[in-house]
Formats: structure tokens, C-alpha cells, sequence
């Protein structure tokens, strides 16, 4: 057990030092953040619509977006000298080689969330710092969801043509539960309603992630299986 | 196992077969639906699109199911039959599909008002097409069949996880934010002329869709077979 723990941080560990020393994808994908966030500003009338009622949906959007040009990098990584054969070829657990991706990929989409969210409560002026707690631990359960689901899926896409569109392709269908769950009790959080009213879809958020993280786990095998 | 030429054409004629009596069937169930049913005392003719479009929604729901199950089967025995027909299965899963979405909103302008709702079934169901499309959009894109069968398992079987997710959260979200009129007719309460009808349209969808993906699966085999026999 701990030599399959030392390897999922190993792999873990090399993508987060290959990206510190690189920062292509955080920075492009932070940099895409704002300017989600910018287009957003202009998308709706100010006028007519409260920044209140749209800030939710505008969050995870740009969460969403950014998460998904994230992940696209985390096997494009293992192309490049067929590095990903390499990893494969050496004699440990394929489940631990996904876990290890797994928190690479959570570590740049959580930074890239990290940067937008500032900006959001910037750009949109949202009163979040009563709420912070609740809203970071709830990034954190809608985040792990669909990673864990779009780290597998990057493996696979990485390999086809067109992969910058299949993977949004595949992955948005997966992305709807966690995306609704997180808008609607991001909607309770910022009006201040009380736990009760949200503690259904966190229920929803937490049964998505363990349901998929163990499915991804089992299947992973399955997909770098020469 | 490799397909043989001749083995693939017994299958192609089982599927053609099949089809034959399916779409035989379905003319039946036009008749019925245009001459024998009555007409719907609130809905009128707009009604009589319930013959083909709930039958067509059984047959794309059973197909996609079919997909996960066989999907999960691949993994473990790991045959291109299974992968041959998991693929089959899709492509006439988004046929029906088809009819199911397309027959719906000519159903829905007249009743409901409105081509469109987010009502959670309609959502569900759009959503799974769209995925469909990209489980076939992923085959598409994959040269080795062995790799291809691979990942369009793994698409196939967690397809079939998500579909309890998405209901569950579209079906919360639509009743947070109830819509003001939404008119059902409900399979129980119908008289026994519409039921028999019906009825007769899930045995027709159900058979077409046998033939249909028979008729796939063969074609999808002779294309191997032949593409063997050449190399």
C-alpha cells in the first residue's frame, strides 16, 4: 500500500514539477479564466440583469472552461518522447499511475480556480468573504468529480484526432450533475440560506465523486492497456 | 473469432429478416394509431404521435442500456463481437433517438405551447443522444480497433453511471423551478384500444431495433471479413 502511494505522488510529483518549470498550461488556462470572465461582463445587460443573479452560473462556467483546457494538457504531457509508454512500462499498479494523475490534474485546475476566483469577486464585485469557507469546500467537491472523470477521458482523447474537441465533447454530458449541484448551492450560499436547503445536492456532489473516482480507478487499467 | 464472408452474409439476412417484420409491424401500428384509436378528447390528432414516439424512446433507452452491458462484457472477455455489436447498438440507439427527439416537439408545440421545455426527461434524453454522439465521434477518431473497442467500452460504461446522476440532478433542478403547466398522459389510465396500440408499438420499435443492429453487426462483420480475406 505505501509503495502504491509512493507511486501516484511520484507521478504526481513529476507532472507539478514539469509544469512549475514550464507554467504553460496554468498560464494559458488563467489567462483564458479572465477572459471568460471579461466576455461574460459584456454578455449581459447590466441594467436588466443583477450581477447577484448571474454571478453562480458566471463562476462555474469559467471554472468549468478552464478546468477542461487544464486537463487537456495532462497526457499531451506524456506524448512527447513516447513518455507515457516509459511510464508504462515500469512495474507498478496502473491504478496508482491514475491517481497520480489525478492530483496533478486537481492541483493545476485548483490553481487556475484559485487565480479566478479573485478575479471573479473583482471583476463582479460578490461579497464572498462571509462564505468562503462554504464556497472553497464546495469548489473543492465539484471539483474532484469531474476531474476524476476528465482525467480518464484525457488519457483516451489525447490519442485520437481532433483531441481538443473530444474531450469537451465527451466530458461536458459528464459535467452537467456536478455543474448544476455547484450553481445551485452556490446560489443558496451567496443569498445566505441555511445549510438544510443545500445539504441535498452536496449529498449529490459527494456520492458523484466517490461513485466516479472508484469507477475510474477500476477502469483506468482498461484504457493504457497494450 | 474471425469472421467468414459467408457467415457474415447469414447474419446480414437474419438482420434484413428482422427488419422486414419490424417495419411490417410498425405499418400496422400507423394503421391502427391513423384508423382504429380514437381521438383524444383534450389532445385531438396531436395525440396519435404517441404510437410512434414512446415506443421509439423504449427502443433508444434499451439500446444505450445494451451498450453498458455489453461494454462491461468486452472489458472482461475482450471480443470485437462484443465490441462489433456494443457499436451497432449505438448507431441505432441514436436512431431512435432521433425519432424520439424530432416526434416530440411536434407533439409538444401544439400541446405544451412550446417546441422546447427543460422539463427532466427531455433533458435526460437529450443529454444521452449528445453523448451518443460522442461515443461514435470517438470510434470515428481511433484507428486501431483494439484500442478503439477499449475506450468506447470504458465511454460505454460510464455512460451508463452518469444516466442516474443526470436524472437525479435535472430532476431536482426542474422541481426547484417547477414550470406552470405540464400535461401528461399517463399509460395506465388508457382505454383498451390506445393500450393495444401501444403495446404493438414496443413490440415493433423492439424488433426494428433487432433487425437494425443484426443487420449493423453483420454489416460491420462482412466489412472484417472482407478486409482479411484481402490482406
Amino acid at each position: 500500500m505505501s509503495s502504491w502511494l509512493r507511486v501516484a505522488a511520484a507521478v504526481a510529483g513529476k507532472d507539478i514539477v514539469i509544469e512549475v518549470r514550464t507554467k504553460t498550461a496554468i498560464l494559458s488556462a488563467v489567462v483564458f479564466a479572465a477572459l471568460v470572465l471579461i466576455v461574460f461582463n459584456f454578455a449581459r445587460d447590466a441594467s436588466l440583469v443583477s450581477t447577484t443573479e448571474l454571478a453562480p452560473s458566471v463562476l462555474w462556467i469559467t471554472f468549468a472552461f478552464a478546468g477542461m483546457i487544464t486537463l487537456n494538457r495532462g497526457f499531451n504531457l506524456e506524448k512527447e518522447n513516447a513518455a507515457l509508454e516509459g511510464l508504462l512500462l515500469a512495474p507498478v499498479p496502473r491504478s496508482a499511475i491514475y491517481v497520480g494523475k489525478l492530483i496533478s490534474n486537481l492541483a493545476f485546475v485548483g490553481m487556475v480556480e484559485a487565480v479566478a476566483l479573485p478575479l471573479f469577486v473583482l471583476f463582479f464585485n460578490v461579497p464572498v468573504w462571509g462564505v468562503l469557507p462554504g464556497l472553497l469546500g464546495l469548489m473543492v467537491l465539484a471539483t474532484i468529480g469531474f476531474v476524476a472523470v476528465g482525467t480518464v477521458f484525457s488519457a483516451m482523447t489525447v490519442r485520437t484526432r481532433f483531441s481538443e474537441l473530444m474531450l469537451p465533447m465527451l466530458l461536458l454530458p459528464f459535467m452537467v450533475p456536478p455543474l448544476i449541484g455547484a450553481v445551485q448551492t452556490t446560489t443558496r450560499l451567496l443569498a445566505g440560506r441555511p445549510l438544510s436547503e443545500m445539504i441535498g445536492w452536496l449529498r449529490i456532489l459527494a456520492l458523484y465523486d466517490v461513485v466516479f473516482i472508484t469507477l475510474c480507478v477500476l477502469i483506468f487499467p482498461a484504457v493504457v492497456d497494450e | 473469432m474471425k469472421p467468414t464472408i459467408s457467415g457474415s452474409r447469414g447474419i446480414i439476412k437474419w438482420g434484413l429478416a428482422l427488419t422486414a417484420l419490424g417495419l411490417a409491424a410498425m405499418v400496422i401500428v400507423y394503421v391502427l394509431a391513423l384508423v382504429y384509436t380514437p381521438f383524444e378528447v383534450r389532445q385531438g390528432a396531436a395525440q396519435k404521435i404517441f404510437y410512434v414516439h414512446v415506443p421509439a424512446a423504449w427502443s433508444a433507452m434499451m439500446a444505450f442500456t445494451i451498450v453498458g452491458l455489453v461494454s462491461i462484457l468486452y472489458l472482461w472477455l475482450r471480443d470485437e463481437r462484443l465490441d462489433a455489436f456494443a457499436a451497432s447498438s449505438a448507431e441505432v440507439g441514436l436512431v431512435f433517438s432521433v425519432i424520439m427527439l424530432t416526434t416530440g416537439p411536434i407533439w409538444g408545440k401544439p400541446i405544451w405551447g412550446t417546441w422546447w421545455t427543460w422539463d427532466a426527461r427531455l433533458t435526460l434524453t437529450l443529454i444521452l443522444f449528445l453523448l451518443f454522439l460522442g461515443y461514435m465521434t470517438l470510434r470515428s477518431a481511433i484507428h486501431d480497433p483494439a484500442e478503439r473497442a477499449r475506450f468506447s467500452a470504458v465511454v460505454g460504461i460510464m455512460g451508463m453511471v452518469l444516466v442516474p446522476f443526470i436524472h437525479l440532478s435535472v430532476y431536482l433542478f426542474r422541481t426547484l423551478h417547477p414550470k406552470p403547466i405540464v400535461l401528461k398522459a399517463s399509460a395506465p389510465s388508457l382505454p383498451p384500444v390506445m393500450l393495444r396500440t401501444l403495446l404493438l408499438g414496443f413490440l415493433a420499435a423492439s424488433v426494428l431495433y433487432l433487425g437494425f443492429v443484426v443487420l449493423r453487426y453483420g454489416l460491420a462483420r462482412h466489412a472484417v471479413a472482407e478486409r482479411d480475406e484481402e490482406n
